[in-house]
């Protein structure tokens, strides 16, 4: 699925998606959770592959009549950007070297996603919108780099450990504050938690930025950190160290995915989360403290992002410079549409990790050619396609729709009609 | 002849009225507390805005005690950070207070600041108060500001780049009607959608038309300049009338006037009658003949229109160029500042005009040379004082009851 290929002309589901006929629905799934149960039971596989593939027929649309360019060789130049090429078997020599290379990038995104996903999709499960993964983010790096140069001599194994622990503390305290603000007062976690992200900004801009407390005393002219010792860097076990290579943080953000299924699936907690993203009204009554509830699932959710952070520290940053800081936000809002597109599940974010990592990666300045497709543009592509991903993920109500007239077909079928309400 | 029911009712207003009087002292004593210790008067000695924020906070408690519950604790948490304020300020070299303080400049600096706000949080007042919950300000007031840029550019002309820049923000509020109206997505969901969609339209676009050149020359919204209020008697009073409101941004006056609109459609007229039942009942509404989609499609288009509005004056305006995400969050602060101030316009301007001053006063701050090293960190002030304000620090406010719940006909 993480081919960008553009569908062939003449897409059915654009047709399906004009169609508003819904009048005879007789109840409203409002809730997030109760929506995502529909997906599961509509084995719904289907609507994010169609949602993707329609966005980027609309992203080939856009370049075709914006630029007069062929959106199959755009599409063509950054998937050779990606490095997924590395596995066709065909490639080989030259080539398949650089596109390893390319594709050790690709994944280098990718597990960022996959842990700025998953923050997301828990959240999620509780019925709570994380869109704050972007502080959350920042707090786990500053603070992932602080112990990372702090306590040189600690040996290799613990100091990795203890950096990346520091980091999702830092993004589950930054995000328990939302949580906390949500469970008390009810202030709504959406505008709290972006509320938090430009704090989190301008706080991290001055601790890295000039003068600032945290900027590297001997490049004064820089706006950067110091750079992390030694002993807290990530080992790389793909490519060449020097060269940004795959550092362990790929397994890390994989182990992450199953710790949030079992969390979620095989706990009393992840039972508690889910009651409250159902209906927190019925929890509450089960016996259930809705308030606790979503102030542990924004701290875990948090605790997610902030790892995100720490793991792009110690496995290839090395040091937290303003950019980095300002670059965040595009990170963490993509990680809203891979746990959209990923429907919450692990395998989903896994998948939708890869491809907008492979999006990002390819349509970055580095990869992308500029003669073929300009990559500012590109970059801006990608945040339209990751839009309308969004946008038609979220409109499930035609396979709800289709979905409820197959099982009352079944049912007039199966006997005599139902007492109609 | 009085019964004794009326008496004791009568008695009881009485008493309702002084807590009502003391609380809005004791908000009075809180501001003057700080006031004081600020410029032109740079009152010294801490003690007397000790004194005056201690009255405030025992008025601010006596009202409390009375009745006011709400009112009460908000002026006595006034009163107290005006006290603290002070106490600060009483500290604080008068030299740098005075480079911070320029109560004309701060003004008219506060002003400029919260008029994309004002629009902003009118139109999510529309929205809102249909039923819609719109996180697509956001987005809609960042078409407003590219299109306007475009328009204005293409035409030559500030009237048609205004005109163009509402009508993209219409557009994508449409989408947003669309998706969260018909199709019954998650209004939520749906709004942030279509920030990125902004975001990445605005960007692809703008790269597309200006490249790396940026926007040049643009067709500006011109300024009201009102010389006259400098002869206005008193010597003093004329020319900080004149400084501070002397020369503001047409679109600035606009966004006073739009918020009296906003108050006389929502509270005076039937559309707004409508409008509110919609968003309070729809079902009740559908059945005395309202048509609910209907009236939420147009209240949602209309929000769109006005946030894009806010956008326009952001970049013709404004700073008088566009920049890639230029909005910068101010679409969300819009809809803090529509939630503090209750889902009514006057309170929705003075929410804006709070957040306004916050960010008026950040860039000053760092003006003062002993704090420059802290610049950047008061960036975040106006954000912090949203993050406070929805915290609800200053009571909570009931939304629109069917707000964020699709209706469906029946």
């Amino acid at each position: 699925m993480s081919e960008p290929q553009p569908p062939p002309p003449g897409p059915p589901e654009e047709a399906d998606v004009a169609e508003p006929s819904i009048e005879a629905d007789p109840e409203a799934q409002t809730s997030l959770a109760a929506r995502w149960d529909l997906y599961q039971r509509t084995g719904g596989v289907i609507t994010p592959l169609l949602t993707a593939i329609f966005a980027f027929f609309v992203g080939g649309l856009v370049v075709l009549v914006t630029t007069g360019k062929n959106p199959l060789s755009t599409y063509r130049a950054i998937f050779d950007g990606t490095g997924l090429n590395w596995f066709f078997p065909w490639v080989t020599g030259q080539e398949r070297e650089f596109a390893a290379e390319d594709l050790q990038q690709t994944l280098l995104v990718t597990t960022t996603l996959i842990l700025v996903g998953i923050a997301v999709a828990f959240a999620f499960r509780c019925g709570l919108f994380n869109i704050g993964g972007q502080g959350q983010y920042i707090a786990g790096m500053i603070a992932a780099l602080q112990v990372g140069v702090w306590l040189p001599d600690l040996a290799h194994v613990p100091h990795m450990i203890l950096a990346a622990g520091a980091g999702a503390l830092a993004g589950a305290v930054w995000a328990g504050i939302a949580g906390i603000l949500k469970a008390t007062v009810g202030a709504h976690e959406v505008i709290s938690t972006i509320m938090l992200n430009w704090i989190a900004l301008w706080i991290g801009s001055y601790l890295v930025g000039f003068n600032g407390p945290l900027q590297d005393p001997n490049q004064v002219f820089v706006p950067v950190t110091s750079e992390v010792s030694q002993g807290a860097k990530l080992n790389v076990w793909w490519g060449d160290p020097k060269l940004q290579g795959l550092h362990i943080g790929f397994f890390v953000a994989i182990a992450a995915l199953v710790v949030f299924w079992i969390v979620l699936n095989r706990t009393t907690l992840g039972y508690q989360v889910r009651a409250v993203g159902f209906n927190p009204e019925a929890a509450r009554y089960g016996g259930i403290s809705v308030g606790r509830n979503y102030f542990l699932a924004m701290a875990i959710s948090g605790a997610f992002a902030g790892l995100a952070g720490s793991v792009d520290i110690l496995g290839w940053l090395f040091r937290v410079d303003l950019t980095s800081v300002q670059l965040s936000s595009q990170i963490a809002f993509i990680g809203i549409a891979v746990a959209l597109l990923g429907r919450n599940t692990p395998l989903g974010i896994f998948f939708s990790a890869l491809l907008f990592g492979a999006l990002l990666n390819g349509t970055s300045t580095r990869n992308l050619d500029p003669t073929v497709f300009q990559p500012e543009l590109a970059s801006n592509l990608t945040l339209i396609i990751q839009g309308l991903v969004v946008l038609f993920v979220g409109a499930d109500l035609l396979i709800l729709y289709l979905w409820r007239a197959r099982a009352k077909l079944r049912r007039k079928l199966r006997s005599e009609p139902v007492a109609q309400r | 002849m009085t019964t004794q029911a009326e008496v004791v009712l009568a008695s009881g207003r009485i008493k309702f009225r002084i807590a009502r009087a003391a609380g809005i002292a004791a908000i009075a004593l809180g501001v003057l507390a700080f006031w004081v210790a600020l410029p032109p008067r740079t009152v010294r000695s801490e003690a007397v805005p000790v004194v005056l924020g201690l009255l405030g906070i025992a008025l601010g408690l006596f009202s409390w005690r009375k009745g006011e519950t709400r009112l009460g604790w908000t002026a006595a948490m006034i009163a107290l950070l005006g006290m603290l304020g002070g106490v600060l300020a009483a500290h604080a070299a008068v030299e740098n207070l005075k480079v911070v303080i320029t109560w004309s400049a701060v003004i008219a600096a506060t002003l400029r600041f919260a008029t994309p706000l004002i629009f902003a949080s009118i139109g999510g007042l529309f929205s809102e108060r249909s039923g819609v919950v719109n996180i697509g300000l956001e987005g809609m007031m960042l078409m407003g500001a590219f299109f306007g840029v475009l328009g204005g550019d293409k035409t030559d002309s500030w009237v048609l780049g205004i005109l163009i820049g509402m009508a993209s923000g219409a557009a994508l509020a449409l989408v947003h009607a669309f998706f969260s109206i018909h199709l019954r997505s998650d209004q939520i969901v749906s709004g942030t959608a279509i920030n990125f969609l902004a975001l990445g339209i605005t960007g692809y676009l703008y790269i597309d038309t200006y490249g790396q050149e940026g926007t040049g020359d643009l067709p500006a919204v011109p300024d009201v300049n009102l010389d006259w209020l400098s002869r206005i008697p008193p010597e003093g009073l004329g020319s900080f009338l004149e400084k501070s409101i002397g020369h503001l941004n047409l679109m600035v006056w606009l966004a006073f006037l739009t918020v009296v609109l906003a108050w006389v459609v929502i509270f005076r007229t039937t559309i707004g009658l409508r409008i509110r039942s919609v968003g309070e009942h729809p079902r009740a509404a559908d059945t005395v003949g309202i048509s609910v989609y209907a009236t939420r499609y147009a209240a949602v288009v209309v929000s769109g229109a006005l946030a894009a509005l806010g956008g326009v004056y952001l970049s013709l305006g404004f700073v008088h160029s566009f920049t890639e995400n230029m909005t910068a969050g101010r679409g969300f602060i819009a809809l803090a500042a529509l939630i503090f101030g209750k889902w009514r316009p006057f309170g929705a301007l003075g929410a804006a005009m709070l957040f306004g001053f916050a960010s008026a006063i950040a860039p000053r701050l760092q003006n003062v040379e002993s704090w420059a090293t802290y610049g950047t960190l008061f960036q975040a002030l106006p954000y912090l004082l949203t993050l406070i304000a929805v915290a609800g620090v200053i009571g909570r406010s009931i939304p629109p009851a069917a707000i964020g719940r699709p209706y469906i006909k029946q």
